[in-house]
């Protein structure tokens, strides 16, 4: 299978750090942006991602309006929501705004694993 | 002191940190993904959460302060601590950010203020733990030796 790209979108530098290096040990190329309306702008310039890693809670634009905008904009790739909260309600908002999947953090190697056996890439 | 006696006094430090609840299993995924191409892996993060811990309590301290206090601004930095904690292992920095979410649901100032004397202490506890953690690898890689890998088997 050819090489995929990932976006990381959290506000938390430490999920950065973490999130960035789980998916480079597994092979994935990818980009880091620290909230949703940058997640909105760099797919308006023009980026494509197989994947995107969406944290919830973030300033600016949380990860429900950017999966929504998203999905506004057409953009049809694998979009997993990765957060703490872990409420029915808020889990069933941030599904219907249009997430994949959902995985509670901390995110872990098998967690990422499962993510991507939903879009076929084998590690 | 000799190489391996060193090696062993980290892998029973270690072990100390998961018995005692400072860590958890989380904290052995971060150094799953530490290799020679990323040696400071650990440290890096590690040292990101400090700095993050630390402007949170801060924040939650003055905030608390405040004559009328805005739960919401408390229970956003709780949870962004929670989320940290939880993401490098301090278990009982993550456990203890619990309790405060509850009290800070409940508007209960006098039990927030509690939990964040609490949730302080668990944060300074793991802090000075995985410093002496570092410390004690450092002195490994400079005698020469190599740092032993831990597995969850214990």
């Amino acid at each position: 299978m050819n090489k995929i790209r990932a976006l990381v979108v959290d506000d938390n530098m430490v999920n950065q750090t973490i999130h960035h290096r789980l998916l480079k040990n597994l092979g994935i190329e990818n980009q880091v942006v620290k909230n949703g309306k940058e997640a909105v702008d760099v797919h308006s310039s023009g980026k494509y991602f197989d994947l995107i890693l969406m944290d919830m809670d973030m300033p600016i634009m949380n990860g429900i309006e950017a999966t929504r905008r998203l999905r506004a904009m057409g953009i049809r790739c694998m979009i997993a929501g990765v957060t703490t909260r872990s409420l029915d309600q808020e889990k069933q908002e941030f599904m219907e705004a249009g997430l994949d999947d959902y995985q509670e953090k901390p995110l872990t190697k098998a967690k990422l694993v499962s993510i991507l056996h939903k879009i076929n890439y084998t590690t | 002191m000799e190489v391996g006696q060193m090696q062993r006094s980290l892998v029973d430090y270690t072990k100390s940190l998961f018995l005692e609840g400072v860590l958890d299993g989380q904290f052995l995924q971060l150094q799953q993904l530490q290799d020679e191409t990323n040696p400071d892996f650990v440290a890096e993060v590690v040292s990101l959460f400090f700095e993050d811990s630390q402007r949170l309590l801060n924040d939650l301290t003055r905030t608390l302060d405040q004559p009328n206090v805005d739960f919401k601004i408390v229970d956003a930095h709780v949870h962004q601590l929670k989320g940290s904690s939880s993401s490098i292992g301090a278990q009982r920095v993550k456990n203890s950010c619990i309790a405060f979410r509850n009290s800070c649901e409940a508007q209960n100032i006098e039990g927030c203020m509690r939990c964040l004397q609490q949730v302080k202490q668990e944060y300074f506890l793991a802090k000075n733990k995985l410093e002496t953690l570092f410390r004690l690898e450092q002195q490994i890689v400079a005698a020469g030796g190599s740092i032993p890998i831990m597995e969850l088997s214990f």
